[in-house]
């Protein structure tokens, strides 16, 4: 066992698994575990077949355009959610659907399969899933200890969806409303880093931009929060115009 | 028939997943994609363009979404 080797990628391999850990627990907590979970399975499965078939040949996976199509779908998305996260919080309130009370939201169906949060969660968990295994092979193949890389790795998404695991009942209890508006963020900033890395732009800071970018983007969701209070007429006799959060 | 079906619900989701309330949103980052490509290509500093037109168009929508509406009355 090639310690140095190990150490070095379990931390590389546990950045990328706490975006695919984070995206799993926030689509989870938002939408539907069973999608989330099916998802990130999906991913995985995926990502094996992807090893087993290219092994060390990864290294040649062209990641930009991946990084570019994933990303500007977790954009489009992210900005859905935030958008819609702002509106009912200023219709709503930011306590409704606290825990495990049933919120009703047209967006999750009820007696049906999520797709959409199966695709965000299988995206995620695919897209890191592969950027962990280009790492491994990089890193393992280059010290001539792929075994020691392999180990690395596994222990840091071990280690990381054990963290997830053992947080997602505190996620659970954050009002739906606000944490819809937090990972609609959270899903925007995702698509943002990725979908630039994607056309070729370095970040200041590298991936760290994250960091700033949920910050922004929760900053943002914060302020429109208030202009949106701002913006509506006065509360009116019921029957006229619509209350502002009645979307889709 | 069915075949059809899937077919057709499979590109519903994509659309409603895309577009999602406001086409305008999705535009505007493609858009924004464009403009960072073409100041990456130009060696120009391109990675405030992307946020900075995310939060532009959230702002315009909700702008739009919200005009005529009223403040709720339910309690908080």
């Amino acid at each position: 066992m090639n310690i140095t080797v190990g150490v070095a990628t379990f931390l590389a391999a546990a950045i990328e698994a706490i975006e695919m850990v984070a995206i799993v627990v926030a689509v989870g907590a938002t939408r539907s575990w069973r999608a989330a979970l099916v998802g990130a399975g999906g991913g995985l499965l995926v990502l094996a077949a992807l090893i087993t078939a290219l092994g060390t040949a990864l290294r040649n996976v062209p990641l930009q355009p991946v990084r570019l199509v994933v990303g500007a779908l977790l954009l489009v998305f992210g900005l859905q959610w935030l958008r819609k996260g702002v509106l009912r919080v200023a219709a709503q309130g930011w306590a409704v659907g606290q825990g495990e009370e049933h919120v009703d939201d047209l967006d999750v169906p009820p007696d049906r399969f999520d797709w959409t949060g199966f695709v965000l969660s299988f995206k995620g968990v695919s897209l890191e899933g592969l950027e962990i295994a280009v790492i491994v092979v990089a890193v393992g193949g280059a010290a001539g200890a792929l075994g020691s890389a392999i180990i690395g790795a596994a222990a840091a998404v071990v280690v990381l969806a054990v963290v997830g695991a053992a947080t997602y009942r505190l996620v659970a209890r954050i009002p739906r409303r606000a944490l819809q508006l937090f990972v609609g963020a959270l899903l925007s900033s995702f698509g943002t880093l990725w979908a630039a890395q994607g056309v070729g732009v370095s970040w200041p800071g590298s991936d760290l931009a994250l960091l700033w970018l949920v910050a922004l983007y929760g900053a943002a969701g914060a302020v429109l929060l208030h202009f949106v209070r701002g913006w509506q007429l006065p509360a009116a006799p019921t029957g006229t115009a619509p209350v502002s959060g009645e979307v889709r | 028939m069915i075949v059809v079906r899937w077919i057709r619900a499979f590109v519903e989701f994509w659309i409603d997943f895309v577009v999602g309330d406001d086409w305008t949103v999705a535009a505007t980052v493609l858009a924004a994609l464009l403009g960072t490509w073409g100041l990456q290509r130009a060696g120009l500093p391109a990675w405030w363009l992307l946020p900075a037109a995310v939060i532009g168009i959230t702002t315009v929508s909700l702008r739009r979404a919200t005009k005529g509406t009223h403040r709720p009355t339910r309690p908080r």
